[in-house]
């Protein structure tokens, strides 16, 4: 299906298709392409069949009139959906079934998104390749000998596969960017806290946002005006009644949709030089400042500035990351859910067979990353280190911000790589997301957009920051470039008659 | 720096991860790798920065005290590997 | 000549707070109820869930810091604790290391008329684990997990202890402290207040301390003391014998008397503690601070001191009646509605006192109220019924909390007033006792006892013994 989700909407609520017809049109791409892209953990015909029949009735009965009633909708199955299978990816949560639904999924239920199944990641979403699920990895569907980037890899590759108009995704340290970057897709990760973390899965705590991952800007700022606001369930929700300014905090508003304006005359974009230094790929630097004089040529004033930290983000970030989710992980033993392991001699022993059983290499080496720098005698060389150097991070987005309403770089320092290259190798693998981690240290948004294509026919990603609360700079930004973009959106699936 | 099989060991208690003789080679070469990298922050000067736990200060975030929940139990075992009598069935843990 | 040793004491108190819900999550905190029936996806640790701060746990922890004398953290976090165990669903527990709420307090206790201040290091918030309980027919453990999110206070003191007196005494402050306050009831038998004792020994004079070990599961003051003389003799032992004591947790069993080590070599006890970021910091304003201080009720050193001026009974018996909250709310009500203090203090002092021991029933289990006594006390000054009756009836109050007036009316309690018959009783006792009265009259006084106790009996105790007495000596004055 060539549409996207907002025109797919549209023509549902014009009655020319139903919410049958879309959600069957679906399932029969799902059918062609799975085996060879493997997008999806979970793919529930059945339940979405039932519920384009309840949808239908209520656009029907007038009772539901969002942009989004009756659309399909794929979810990273590290989001609980009750009753649907919810396994991160893991062996360890092969079996889970949750008896709620995060926070994010509901409001999309209520704005009558129809839920097709649950996408692919790396386990955990640790990784940014895909290639860590314990259900095997999703190939990108521009080359499927090569990576769809991750960890929301399965959302970004369904949404480029065209399988569904739109998916959720997650991003702790460029898991929605990366991906939508590799596979020619557009993803918001939104400011720390902009959208409930209830029911998501917990990597790193402080880092984590849901976000959408679209075929357009339009998509990504309808689904997140749904998905976004309070939640008394998240202590770290953001609460539009709270004092923000006193900190110095200016929420922009989340009705982000009506910043999907072409005008960005006088906005001030800065590009850090920092960012197209050693191992940049020639095309990405040449596209991505391709897209910035498109910007200029529309009246944005465009300048470079020394954003500094950059060498400092993925350190930092590891560390944190690790830390956390080596605690949040520790809640996978085989007591209360998930795998245990068959046979045991005692309660330690339980623990370590289930959890070594369960969990894979990249989890195993986070959390033992995490464990140790939190262990006695290096809590402060470590973790402590870190935070302090988060501080400085944030200091140095915040002082760009003085200056800049919307920083412009790329979202990867190449375009996807061919599977199996980089797990040989974590630590070059990790390098990979340089230019996305401080976006999450610093709790800012970021948007990644398509800008063009390397010398082998394989999407580049634009990344657009923007200060905190202040989504909808990157979102104006972003639209202004798209509506002058040589090409509309990357079809090229369907364009090679897949 | 250096990971010892000790500190591997250690890790793995901590962790409580076990780890086959190859897989611990592995883990102790990644581990030092990864470590020897984030030494990198040691070039920073962070005496007077303060620790950032959250990007952005937000507190006081309450609940009132008021009973919101039900009983789900049967909802909430349903995924246990084991249970008994309306628990959650474990190797036994003190003799 | 054998050296002598002195013992010092640190306490480790948990206090459950008396809140509705959990600290976490919105289950109830009732105590029993089937297993894991009052759980939900917070406090039982499903992937995806989250923890919100239950307002009312910060509020009583920082009122148990101001009335402990302790500075108030103002901006205080909650940190991680991470250790594996079955009762604890996240394998981590959220407690305070890094910025407690509360620290450097200090209460004043008294042993032997001798008075001195034991300091409070911290307290901090926390929230309590499941439980375990084995099953014998499977061997192994089951997991509830009703307790697991229950608000806890953890009040560390300084070694400021010396003896197991001053560790009771310390306990008894705390206690009172905190159910005056309304942050718990502080049942030992129960857990909701538990006592983990840090002791060392040295010799005396010796101004370093010795190494120090934890002993817990000590479940009332009994076994506090026991445990503490166990663990001073098992100390010195060691000491006299060369060995050296290991800084170790040990676990209490009360009923072998003695303890053992508690770990075993999978528990690292490195707890790897950071601030938990799903919770952001508390801020605790000097206004909102104020606002708790001012709705603190009055405390037990203040009661004292108001029930001499107001009240006027003795010491004594104002130690006895707010060494409990209970017995003193009844006291304070029953006046409220009317009674005179010194009679309310009598029915608690006597009849009240005996009726516990021979029940087994502690102060804070008092279940009558004072409604009721207060109505038993109006009946007995209006001379409705008299002092024998009104002891058995106050039975019936401390046992089944009956409302006095309607169960005299219903039982025929009730006083004879009428004159006439009790007239007529008395002239046939007199006539059926010639000896008695003519032992009255001849000067034996106390003759008449045994008339009135006749008259009694005859009335089946429905009789004012002062009427009785004034008309047996206008008849016999005859």
């Amino acid at each position: 299906m060539k549409l996207t989700a907002v025109e797919l909407g549209k023509k549902i609520k014009a009655g020319e298709i139903s919410v049958a017809d879309a959600v069957q049109s679906c399932l029969d791409r799902i059918k062609t392409l799975e085996n060879d892209i493997n997008a999806f953990v979970t793919v529930d015909a059945e339940g979405a069949m039932l519920q384009a029949e309840e949808i239908q009735r209520k656009i029907d009965s007038g009772e539901l009139t969002g942009p989004l009633a009756g659309v399909p909708v794929a979810i990273k199955d590290n989001m609980c959906t009750e009753g649907l299978l919810t396994s991160c990816s893991s062996k360890i949560l092969s079996n889970f079934i949750p008896t709620y639904t995060s926070e994010a999924v509901l409001k999309l239920r209520e704005a009558g998104a129809v839920i097709i199944g649950k996408t692919n990641m790396d386990e955990f979403a640790m990784g940014s390749t895909t290639e860590t699920s314990f259900y095997g990895s999703t190939q990108n569907p521009w080359d499927v000998s090569k990576v769809p980037g991750g960890s929301s890899g399965g959302s970004a590759a369904a949404v480029a596969a065209e399988e569904v108009p739109y998916a959720l995704g997650s991003d702790t340290g460029g898991s929605i960017r990366q991906p939508a970057a590799f596979c020619g897709v557009t993803g918001i990760k939104p400011t720390y806290g902009r959208v409930s973390r209830y029911g998501l899965i917990a990597y790193g705590s402080s880092l984590d946002q849901i976000g959408p991952i679209a075929r357009d800007v339009t998509d990504c700022a309808t689904v997140l005006e749904i998905i976004c606001g309070h939640d008394d369930k998240d202590s770290t929700s953001y609460d539009a009644d709270r004092d923000y300014e006193k900190n110095g905090i200016t929420d922009t508003g989340n009705d982000f949709t009506s910043a999907l304006v072409d005008d960005v005359k006088g906005m001030k974009i800065g590009i850090p030089r920092d960012y197209f230094g050693e191992g940049i790929d020639e095309d990405v630097k040449k596209h991505v400042l391709a897209a910035a004089d498109v910007l200029k040529e529309k009246g944005a004033v465009v300048e470079e500035f020394d954003l500094g930290m950059v060498e400092y983000a993925i350190p930092a970030y590891y560390i944190i990351a690790s830390a956390e989710a080596s605690s949040n992980l520790e809640r996978f033993d085989g007591v209360k859910y998930g795998y245990r392991t068959s046979e045991y001699t005692d309660l330690h022993n339980m623990y370590k067979k289930s959890r070594s059983e369960g969990f894979g290499d990249e989890v195993k080496r986070r959390i033992m990353l995490g464990s140790f720098v939190l262990s006695s005698g290096y809590y402060d060389a470590y973790y402590v280190k870190a935070l302090k150097t988060k501080a400085l991070i944030k200091k140095a987005f915040d002082d760009a911000f003085e200056k800049y309403d919307v920083i412009l770089g790329p979202v990867a320092p190449t375009t996807a790589l061919v599977k199996g290259e980089s797990l040989s190798d974590p630590l070059k693998m990790y390098l990979g997301d340089i230019y996305t981690v401080s976006v999450n240290l610093a709790g800012i948004p970021g948007i990644s957009l398509p800008c063009g294509f390397d010398r082998n026919g394989m999407p580049i990603g634009l990344q657009l920051l923007g200060q905190t609360f202040d989504e909808k700079s990157i979102i104006r930004a972003a639209y202004a470039y798209e509506c002058s973009r040589e090409y509309k959106r990357p079809e090229l699936l369907t364009e090679r008659g897949l | 720096m250096v990971i010892t099989d000790e500190t591997i060991e250690y890790v793995g208690i901590l962790a409580k991860l076990e780890l086959s003789d190859e897989a611990k080679e592995q883990a102790k070469k990644d581990m030092s790798d990864m470590l020897d990298y984030v030494s990198k922050l040691n070039e920073l000067d962070t005496d007077n920065v303060p620790a950032m736990s959250h990007a952005f200060p937000v507190n006081n975030v309450f609940r009132e005290d008021v009973v919101t929940s039900g009983d789900t139990r049967e909802q909430l075992l349903s995924n246990a590997p084991e249970q008994k009598d309306g628990c959650y069935k474990v190797p036994k843990t003190f003799d | 000549m054998s050296k002598t040793y002195e013992t010092v004491i640190g306490l480790e108190v948990h206090v459950e707070l008396a809140t509705k819900t959990k600290i976490f999550c919105g289950c109830s905190t009732e105590f029993g109820g089937a297993p894991n029936t009052h759980t939900c996806p917070v406090c039982t640790g499903m992937p995806g869930s989250l923890p919100v701060l239950n307002k009312g746990v910060v509020e009583k922890a920082v009122a148990v810091g101001l009335a402990t004398n302790c500075t108030i953290t103002q901006n205080c976090k909650f940190d991680r604790k991470n250790y594996f165990y079955p009762d604890n669903p996240q394998n981590y527990q959220i407690s305070q290391l890094y910025y407690p709420i509360c620290r450097d307090g200090k209460v004043e206790i008294e042993v032997d008329g001798k008075k001195k201040f034991v300091r409070i290091h911290e307290i901090h918030m926390e929230e309590d684990a499941g439980k375990l309980v084995h099953d014998p027919f499977t061997d192994s453990s089951l997991v509830d997990f009703n307790r697991s999110g229950v608000p806890l206070i953890e009040i560390v003191s300084e070694p400021d202890m010396r003896s197991a007196e001053e560790v009771i005494a310390y306990l008894e402050k705390l206690r009172l402290i905190i159910q005056y306050l309304g942050a718990s009831d502080c049942k030992l038998n129960e857990g909701s207040m538990r006592a983990d004792v840090n002791l060392s020994v040295r010799e005396v004079g010796s101004s370093e301390f010795g190494t120090r070990t934890e002993t817990k599961n000590l479940n009332s003051f009994k076994a506090i003391a026991r445990a503490i003389e166990n663990e001073r003799e098992r100390q010195i032992d060691l000491i006299e014998s060369g060995e050296k004591v290991v800084q170790e947790t040990r676990r209490w069993d009360d009923t072998k008397e003695y303890s053992y080590p508690m770990r075993s070599k999978e528990d690292a006890q490195d707890y790897r503690y950071f601030p938990d970021p799903d919770l952001v910091p508390i801020v605790i304003s000097d206004a909102w601070m104020e606002e708790i201080r001012r709705s603190q009720p009055e405390l037990r050193d203040e009661k004292r001191i108001r029930y001499k001026e107001e009240y006027d009974i003795p010491d004594y018996d104002i130690d006895i009646i707010t060494n409990s909250k209970k017995m003193a709310d009844i006291f304070e009500e029953a006046i409220a509605l009317g009674a005179a203090p010194k009679k309310v203090s009598n029915w608690l002092m006597v009849e009240t006192m005996r009726l516990m021991k021979e029940h087994s029933v502690d102060a804070d289990d008092l279940s009558f109220s004072a409604k009721n006594l207060a109505a038993l006390i109006a009946l007995v000054e209006s001379k409705a019924i008299n002092g024998t009756v009104a002891k058995e009836v106050f039975e019936k109050i401390f046992t089944d909390d009956i409302e006095p007036e309607q169960y005299v009316e219903e039982h025929g309690l009730k006083t004879v007033n009428d004159a006439g018959a009790l007239t007529k009783t008395i002239e046939e006792i007199v006539a059926a006792n010639p000896k008695s009265v003519e032992d009255y009259k001849s000067g034996k006084e106390k003759a008449i006892g045994f008339l009135v106790g006749q008259t009694m009996k005859a009335m089946q105790g429905k009789a004012d013994p002062g009427e009785v007495n004034r008309i047996l000596k206008e008849i016999l004055s005859k």
